[in-house]
């Protein structure tokens, strides 16, 4: 839960972070598969669940639409996090890759089945994203795993030097 | 231990997941004529439900009240048998009545036709025997009947009054075997004598073998005999046959129905003052 409040507030500070021309990355996304790929698929629906109401609350579009899809992502990534390893930082790419395509096909795909927005041309849009989802995804992964061994080594050295 | 429960139900959790997320962009969400989403699908869902509801509800009420709807009608429907069976009674009657009345229009126009002082009767018993061709009719002597008078119906000869009593009579048909009336053949006013053949026929006697004879011409009560008034139709020439002797053989249809006597007309015209029937206008 800390992990998506953080993401969030970094998401919306960090809103400037463009990639080529106005796709922002999304790490309440990355957040979200993190935790599925952790915890399983029911932590990891539940967490999209959480995640996307928020997002959409904060956003200014329909309730429910970001929060359904990271849902099914959370979900789908938690299946495939039990299925496979996906300890490696390519299979974390890929599952990001995917996880970001899919959720923008369930996010775009229901606002305009409902009729309410258009995205003209989003396949571009959606490929950047994917990718500085992905790419942004691997290192958040190796430095949020990382960071517990590393504070532990310092710790101990600190030990050892005393 | 429930949250535990849950995660063995990912699948559960996820559809409730998606369902929260319906439920939240329905209530958000317009269709194209302005109703909001959420109304829209509640509304025909339930609507759904309702209409399910309904048709058991139908279904059931349809049931109870076919019943009870049943048992009315039966009461009903014997009701209404009953009152088909009284207005075919009285549909019978008004049958018969009708047929009555046409068969007095008929004995009027024949008493007017030949006037003759007559009487008319009802047929009220057939014969007792079935070897003597007679039936009672409902007036006697006190009504001035007497042995020997003619009885005629409008189709033609029927018989002679041969034992009348005070309130009825008994009239010996003309197609009883001890029956004969003088005839002549209407055509050409060759003479002979019907008599009964105890069949339902008669046989027409006397006839020469030279005289012209044909099948189908009328045979007409001639009044020779001093019963039957000169002129009325005894019937038709069913059969003519030169045979071996002087005459003819010749068999008469009856112009009468014998089986279907009702009503008749007893002449009591003398025989000597008696005159000739004139033909019924056509």
């Amino acid at each position: 839960m800390a992990a998506i409040l953080i993401a969030i507030a970094l998401q919306t500070t960090l809103a400037s972070l463009v990639f080529r021309g106005g796709t922002t990355i999304d790490l309440v996304l990355i957040v979200v598969v993190f935790v599925a790929i952790k915890s399983g698929p029911v932590t990891g629906l539940l967490a999209g669940t959480v995640a996307g109401l928020i997002q959409d609350a904060l956003a200014s579009g329909i309730l429910g639409i970001g929060g359904m899809a990271k849902t099914i992502v959370g979900f789908l990534s938690g299946v495939l996090g039990t299925q496979f390893i996906v300890t490696a930082p390519l299979p974390r790419f890929l599952l990001l890759l995917v996880a970001t395509a899919l959720h923008a096909a369930i996010f775009m795909g229901l606002y305009t089945a409902l009729n309410l927005r258009q995205f003209p041309g989003p396949y571009s849009g959606i490929v950047a994203q994917a990718f500085g989802n992905a790419f942004v995804g691997v290192i958040a992964f190796q430095l949020i795993e990382w960071f517990p061994g590393f504070v532990d080594r310092r710790r101990a050295g600190r030990f050892l030097k005393r | 231990m429930a949250i535990a429960d849950i995660r063995q139900r990912p699948g559960i959790v996820l559809g409730a997941a998606i369902l929260l997320h319906v439920v939240l962009i329905s209530a958000q969400v317009n269709t194209q004529s302005g109703l909001p989403v959420l109304q829209v699908v509640t509304f025909g869902g339930f609507a759904e439900v309702q209409r399910a509801t309904m048709a058991v509800v139908d279904g059931v009420r349809g049931m109870w009240s076919g019943y009870v709807a049943l048992r009315q009608v039966q009461s009903e429907n014997a009701a209404l048998k009953q009152e088909v069976q009284t207005l075919q009674v009285r549909l019978q009657q008004e049958h018969a009545e009708a047929q009555r009345t046409d068969n007095l229009r008929q004995l009027l126009e024949l008493r007017e036709r030949a006037n003759l002082d007559t009487v008319a009767a009802e047929v009220i018993a057939g014969p007792a025997d079935p070897d003597f061709r007679t039936v009672t009719i409902d007036k006697g002597s006190s009504d001035g009947l007497a042995t020997d008078m003619a009885v005629i119906s409008p189709a033609g000869v029927v018989g002679r009054l041969i034992l009348p009593s005070r309130r009825a009579s008994k009239v010996q048909l003309l197609i009883d075997s001890n029956a004969a009336a003088g005839a002549l053949i209407e055509r050409t006013r060759v003479q002979g004598v019907v008599m009964g053949r105890g069949d339902g026929m008669l046989k027409m006697q006397y006839v020469p073998g030279t005289a012209d004879v044909k099948t189908g011409d009328l045979v007409v009560t001639s009044g020779i005999d001093g019963i039957y008034p000169k002129g009325f139709v005894i019937g038709t020439i069913d059969h003519a046959d030169r045979g071996s002797g002087a005459y003819h053989e010749i068999t008469v249809r009856p112009a009468a129905d014998f089986s279907r006597l009702e009503e008749v007309l007893i002449v009591k015209t003398p025989p000597a003052s008696r005159g000739v029937v004139e033909e019924p206008k056509k």
